[in-house]
């Protein structure tokens, strides 16, 4: 018997501004089949996704639903085709009971929640959830509020369900818990289309696989078909030459020795796993991983925002030659301690820079401890504003304009101008090129060029590869809170790096296992 | 005396029981309505201003009165008056986004002053010696006691003697509790105010429910303010003699942790509290002073335990006060 397509997307097309989310993307997913949809940070695939629940609107193209045209407006449009997206970002109410969130914004006559918790333990029993459905949200653990979640949809009668990275937050057991749910709800004749990076989790459990890459379609293979470098080759593609320049290192030192250190989240989680690497003077040591896999809390770490549970980080001081212990230090004893640490944090607006203030009251942020005067010391900040406005280019009517109002790349440069301003010894900067156009992405490239030349030891988390591949000396790999590789810059190959990048503390029992 | 000690309490307290029942409703839905003391200043001018026209277009002679106008002219006057006032105010911080603490204070000195200028006018007109204007007529028919009140002793005293809006207010915090929490309605509001996105991506108008929360929540205060003119101060209006009763409305919110079943007791205990300084003998003026803090105490007390209970139960909307964008993209 051939399948039915649940839903079928014809050369569909979203642009944000100027960047090219999703082009010519064709997909067809059946009922009682689970689709993947494989693809690197930034391909496209969450836009695709939100394109079908009625988040966004494409520009072009047309969607199919059973074989006929349909327009999805809003998420309301998308529940009147029986589509339900579960999204990473759960949007529950916490004081509500599980049962009060399913419910929520349902129009079916009487408001009766002894009738609806009994509808719930219906559906938990049908697909084999395990849910209390008069449990409060805010006592839960993640994978109960995502059981919420997928109920929620249930309930309002959806079978075409898309989750979005819905592992991304579950521990191993849990995962499997849920994968045994979602081939049950396939059995059941429903369509699933799962968003996800692991490569494990597509072979377990999808029965075909679409791939992305940068917004554009690959293709869609059967699981049963393919096999792990198969599925690398064709998520990060072919190596583009992009001429980024790059220098032998001049006299490498170790600068920053990071040992075995580990530390856990709000939760509990394991986010950084026995750690050890090596920052050497002169180099530029790249970052490679999926985002989230522990990127932002090695660098916090090292930035002394973190609190470790195990492990220690050593600074090779330049000046003085002596080996000082960053260890639980406070951001200021590691100042004072003369090691200077330059953070550009990946959340520009967030962690880097007041959006209220203008370009030289966020100088000063850092040197407002300097000067002896009772009053701020404004002089400095501002010649030095004005430096990085000229040297770099900053497009912005003035010094004193609100950081807020530039665009992207310029609050970008103001930030790594002020950071590099301070003359560090070690330079952290995590994905200082996102939402660049291409030639604010070279000037960075060549501040961080610069800065190599100077002696600095250089940490660059990206998440390009063919950047990575270009710009840095060394290039670690780092997967769920693990280092996967440390791969030579000038040898390693993308396909390498991409393998590298899926590979989980999973597959690490598997094979040993 | 105890009887008349608690007839009292109630009486001091209704008007804080409609404040904090109307504020209980706006901040459900997420806004810190800060203006309630001048709405229920307004809710009471404008009761006043009703019947004043009304009780000169009768004459001087009570029996040209009816009974019924006499009642439902200041009543809707007050609700009118209360509401546009909540319009304001949710039209600022609901459509403009406006800061709410700013305007809520912005909204209680609009209201103050409102009252004030109205109140002061309406003397002059009158010509009065005294600088206020005494509607007795209207009050005694809005401080009718029930029947057989005087004849069931102490228990006519303490359950029959109140003026209907008393019973009044009692109702409405009891189907406000009922609708908060056994209806579709009140499932939404609460899921409005405390996450707002969730709300709106599960397909309810959240800025549908904010304003009608605000204003709901206003025409209650401003029955408060009515009551305590036509009931508790035998329909005698002089400017600024309200007092804090707004301010405290806000605080017993807390003191009822969000629960309008709890304001009930609230807005007695407070009442009782207020009135204990003229129960207790032998007090000095400056001791007085003191006493009228005990409301304010309480609250401060009880927000020590429930902070330090930490029962999300017990927290305000987590959305409150924060204005709601959606996600722009």
């Amino acid at each position: 018997m051939s399948k039915q397509p649940a839903i079928q997307l014809k050369n569909i097309t979203k642009v944000f501004g100027k960047v090219i989310a999703n082009k010519n993307v064709n997909l067809t997913a059946y009922r009682g089949e689970i689709l993947s949809i494989l693809g690197e940070n930034g391909s496209g695939k969450t836009t695709l996704m939100n394109m079908i629940s009625g988040i966004y609107f494409p520009d072009e193209g047309q969607i199919f639903i059973d074989g006929e045209e349909a327009v999805i407006a809003s998420p309301k449009d998308a529940f009147t085709y029986k589509i339900g997206m579960i999204h990473q970002h759960f949007k529950l109410v916490d004081v509500f009971s599980a049962a009060e969130n399913i419910v929520l914004g349902l129009n079916d006559g009487k408001y009766n929640l002894k009738e609806s918790t009994a509808k719930i333990k219906d559906i938990s029993e049908q697909y084999g959830f395990e849910l209390e459905p008069e449990k409060k949200i805010y006592t839960m653990s993640v994978s109960e509020k995502q059981t919420v979640e997928i109920i929620k949809v249930l309930y309002r009668g959806a079978d075409i369900l898309i989750l979005d990275e819905p592992t991304a937050v579950l521990t191993p057991q849990e995962t499997e818990k849920l994968f045994a749910i979602l081939r049950r709800m396939r059995d059941d004749g429903k369509c699933i289309i799962i968003i996800t990076h692991k490569l494990h989790e597509v072979l377990s459990l999808s029965d075909k696989v679409a791939v992305l890459r940068k917004g554009e379609y690959v293709g869609t293979v059967n699981t049963a078909e393919t096999n792990e470098t198969e599925l690398t080759e064709m998520m990060v593609g072919k190596k583009i030459s992009l001429n980024i320049q790059r220098d032998e290192p001049i006299a490498p030192q170790d600068r920053l020795c990071v040992k075995n250190i580990s530390c856990v989240d709000r939760i509990g989680t394991t986010v950084l796993d026995n750690i050890s690497f090596t920052a050497k003077s002169g180099e530029i040591l790249g970052i490679a991983g999926i985002a989230g896999s522990g990127q932002r809390e090695l660098l916090e770490s090292i930035a002394g925002l973190q609190q470790l549970t195990s492990g220690e980080i050593t600074y090779h001081d330049p000046k003085t030659n002596k080996v000082e212990n960053l260890r639980d230090k406070t951001p200021m004893q590691i100042r004072n301690l003369g090691v200077r640490l330059s953070f550009v944090p990946e959340d520009r607006l967030g962690m880097g820079l007041v959006g209220n203030m203008d370009i030289v009251d966020n100088m000063m942020l850092r040197s407002y401890r300097k000067g002896f005067s009772m009053f701020l010391e404004r002089k400095k900040p501002k010649d030095l504003a004005e430096h990085i406005i000229d040297d770099l280019e900053v497009v912005t009517p003035s010094a004193s304009t609100p950081v807020r109002r530039l665009s992207g790349g310029n609050v970008q440069k103001v930030l790594v101008g002020r950071e590099i301003a301070s003359s560090p010894t070690v330079l952290m900067a995590a994905y200082p090129v996102r939402g660049l156009d291409i030639n604010s992405s070279y000037m960075i490239y060549n501040l961080l060029n610069e800065q190599k030349k100077k002696g600095v030891a250089v940490i660059f988390v990206g998440e390009d590869l063919d950047v990575l591949l270009e710009l840095c000396d060394k290039i670690m790999v780092i997967g769920s809170g693990r280092i996967t590789g440390i791969v030579d810059g000038r040898t390693a190959t993308k396909e390498e790096i991409g393998l590298l990048m899926t590979k989980t503390a999973h597959d690490e029992e598997v094979n040993n296992g | 005396m105890i009887i008349q000690f608690i007839c009292r309490a109630i009486l001091l307290g209704v008007p804080l029981l409609y404040g904090s029942t109307g504020e209980i409703i706006t901040e459900k839905s997420g806004h810190l309505n800060l203006g309630i003391p001048g709405i229920m200043y307004t809710g009471a001018i404008s009761g006043v201003v009703g019947s004043f026209l009304y009780e000169n277009s009768c004459g001087n002679d009570i029996a040209n009165m009816n009974p019924l106008l006499a009642i439902i002219i200041p009543f809707f006057c007050a609700i009118i008056g209360s509401v546009l006032m909540g319009l304001i105010y949710s039209f600022l911080t609901v459509t403009l986004h406006a800061n709410q603490n700013v305007t809520g204070l912005a909204i209680t000195t609009l209201g103050i002053g409102l009252g004030n200028f109205l109140g002061a006018s309406l003397i002059n007109i009158t010509d009065s010696e005294l600088p206020s204007i005494a509607l007795t007529k209207t009050s005694s028919f809005f401080s009718a006691k029930l029947p057989f009140a005087d004849d069931l002793g102490w228990f006519g005293e303490l359950f029959l003697s109140h003026d209907f809006l008393t019973y009044l207010a009692i109702i409405i915090a009891f189907i406000t509790a009922i609708v908060l929490n056994r209806t579709r309605v009140g499932l939404n509001l609460r899921a409005v105010g405390e996450n707002p996105a969730t709300a709106d991506a599960a397909g309810i108008n959240v800025t549908r429910y904010k304003y009608l929360a605000t204003c709901i929540g206003s025409a209650v205060a401003g029955l408060g303010g009515l009551q305590y003119v036509m009931a508790y101060a035998s329909g005698v209006w002089s400017n600024n003699a309200f007092g804090d009763r707004g301010w405290m409305a806000i605080a017993l919110v807390i003191f009822a942790l969000w629960k309008p079943s709890m304001a009930i007791v609230g807005s007695f205990v407070f009442g009782a509290l207020c009135n204990a300084n003229n129960y207790i003998q032998g007090l000095g003026t400056e001791t007085q002073e003191l006493f009228k803090m005990l409301p304010y105490i309480v609250t401060i007390i009880v927000l020590i335990i429930t902070s330090m209970r930490k029962k999300r139960e017990h927290q305000p909307p987590q959305g409150l006060g924060l204005p709601y964008f959606r996600e722009e993209r």
